[in-house]
């Protein structure tokens, strides 16, 4: 039995989800009473976080109770919870269904945040395409501002703590951390040079805590049940649930939240297996950022940090892009190339030239006008952006590209002796 | 409409912009920048013009090529014009993988206007973009504010016979 929608999804099958009634008569703000009454402590909440071993939802993995304990809540001066969803990845949505169907358990969840930080004011940056989830989550806000859960003095407590929403305007680049800051700033989204990193020097310069959406919206069900309760749904090195995005060739694409270490398969069969009676080819299981694993290996692994490295590839955001046995991993690639050309920011070199650099030539090969040294061209140029970039998508541009060569390179030499697809009858 | 611009940052934009001010510490107006942006192009038909981004910059105390800047590096901010519908068509690899492309070759064919171009009659436009963040809907596209999903050619033809 695979166990399903047991914490951000739990509310989804109710009429109005999203209401803060159907909140809080589910026990929902109950963990933030607790927190303002002082009967939870920052300390203690951050020890919990701990143990629930939850890591960042976002993609990066990185220890949530170890991020926030890099902030000094006692430190003078204002500081800031940043949410981050900026989703953008190619294949991954959950965090739009996070807030389309539970945007009180990430109000919530902030300003838990908030307080264990010692932020008295947090922004939740939405990707500006969101317009629907946005009206959603600034809804939660004004009901929670409402019910005295935001504001000054919460439930007398004098703590105060607000909520504000940044919409960004089409940039995947914003969803690393320190660009991020910068777009909130009104400024180009191009990342920080690291360090300072956000802790010390974050949002106007103040110290910052960034965590993804599904990070926050996980908090207080971790905190009402207990980090122990999390952690154990999951596997080792993996805590708790986790929301996968499932798209490509699947009879039912959709979100499905389940539990850290979930096989594959099984995965896959809640989405309703490969569609029109196709069998498998190929899997990206975490995003366009990871690498492409043929359907041998994707079918023995499960769905967590540990076992999908072993199989060669990373949990990422949770975004499983499934391909079929007739998808031109060529043209897969070109698509994905495009993406990343036309994101990078500019600012370093070797991202901003060999994204395209690496476009063109996917393009040339595509157009039947590849040559024989292309391919050792694109591991070349992959090879100069990886490791030689300020932030993550110049690496990421090349990760999913270097390892359909290395496990369909057949299909990449096809076209460059024969000017087509393998799948091409002429 | 009207093509001039003059005071364009007063009534209802002025009053919009200054929600988001608000939204940001007071001495960081530089921070509505985009929202101002997205409001400025909204009430201008759909694109900005050097004059009004020089508005903005006036408007929010920074130099004109801050916001030059800002307007340039998002993809959401156009800077020609748009038509009345603007069909923003998802390029990446979901909807790639379920025929994406296919489906917007024969919407270029069925409107007569090529990604990038404004109909004839000012009603539509086609804009390739990234990842939209819906995969799950596969193909799909994003009309004004709205997301439609699970395009096929029938459902898309049918959307776009009703907008008006």
């Amino acid at each position: 039995m695979v166990y399903q929608n047991e914490n951000c999804f739990r509310l989804n099958h109710l009429e109005n989800s999203w209401d803060i009634e159907t909140y809080v008569a589910n026990g929902g703000y109950e963990v933030w009473k607790k927190v303002v009454s002082g009967e939870l402590e920052p300390a203690d909440i951050i020890e919990e976080v701990k143990e629930s071993n939850i890591r960042g939802r976002g993609g990066a993995g990185f220890p949530t109770g170890l991020k926030w304990s890099f902030m000094n809540r006692e430190a003078p001066g204002q500081k800031y919870i940043v949410c981050n969803s900026d989703e953008g990845e190619p294949g991954t949505f959950k965090d739009r269904d996070i807030h389309r169907y539970n945007p009180h358990a990430l109000v919530e969840g902030m300003a838990i945040a908030g307080y264990v930080i010692g932020a008295s004011q947090g922004y939740n940056y939405i990707r500006g395409e969101f317009w629907e989830p946005y009206q959603v989550f600034k809804n939660a806000i004004n009901q929670a501002r409402e019910a005295g859960f935001l504001g000054k003095d919460i439930l007398g407590s004098g703590w105060d703590f607000d909520l504000h929403v940044h919409l960004g305007a089409g940039a995947y680049i914003c969803g690393e951390e320190t660009a991020l800051i910068e777009s909130i700033e009104g400024k180009k989204g191009q990342p920080r040079f690291k360090p300072p990193f956000p802790a010390s020097y974050g949002l106007y310069g103040k110290p910052t805590t960034i965590n993804n959406t599904e990070t926050l919206a996980s908090i207080p069900m971790i905190l009402a049940k207990g980090g122990k309760w999390f952690n154990d749904l999951g596997v080792k090195n993996a805590g708790g649930t986790k929301l996968y995005s499932v798209s490509g060739h699947v009879n039912n694409p959709g979100n499905f939240e389940v539990r850290m270490g979930t096989p594959f398969k099984d995965l896959l069969e809640l989405a309703g297996g490969i569609w029109k009676g196709r069998q498998l080819k190929a899997v990206i299981p975490g995003g366009a950022s990871t690498a492409v694993l043929p359907a041998e290996k994707a079918l023995e692994m499960n769905m967590d940090y540990d076992s999908i490295a072993k199989a060669g590839s990373f949990l990422g955001a949770g975004s499983v892009i499934i391909m079929d046995d007739q998808t031109d991993m060529v043209k897969a690639m070109k698509n994905l190339s495009h993406f990343y050309w036309d994101e990078s920011c500019g600012q370093c070199t070797p991202c901003r030239e060999g994204t395209g650099w690496l476009y063109r030539m996917l393009t040339r090969i595509v157009d039947g006008k590849g040559r024989p040294e292309d391919i050792a061209a694109l591991k070349d140029v992959s090879g100069k952006i990886m490791g030689n970039v300020i932030c993550g998508l110049g690496d990421a541009a090349t990760i999913a590209l270097t390892s359909a060569v290395e496990h369909f390179e057949h299909e990449f030499v096809h076209y460059i002796e024969h000017g087509c697809s393998i799948y091409d009858r002429t | 409409m009207s093509s001039s611009t003059e005071n364009f940052i007063q009534g209802e934009v002025k009053e919009r912009i200054d929600r988001w001010i608000a939204e940001y510490p007071e001495d960081q107006r530089q921070s509505a920048c985009m929202p101002a942006l997205r409001i400025v192009q909204e009430c201008h038909d759909g694109y900005l013009t050097t004059d009004l981004m020089d508005q903005v910059a006036e408007y929010l105390g920074m130099a004109p090529i801050a916001v030059y800047e800002v307007a340039t590096f998002y993809g959401n901010y156009n800077h020609q014009p748009v038509g009345k519908y603007q069909i923003n068509w998802c390029n990446s690899i979901s909807c790639y993988l379920r025929g994406g492309e296919e489906l917007r070759e024969k919407l270029e064919e069925k409107l007569g206007v090529k990604t990038g171009e404004v109909s004839a009659d000012g009603k539509f436009s086609i804009k390739k973009v990234e990842c939209l963040g819906a995969c799950g809907g596969a193909p799909i596209c994003k009309i004004g504010k709205d997301y439609h999903e699970n395009l096929t050619e029938e459902s898309l033809f049918k959307l776009l016979d009703e907008l008006e």
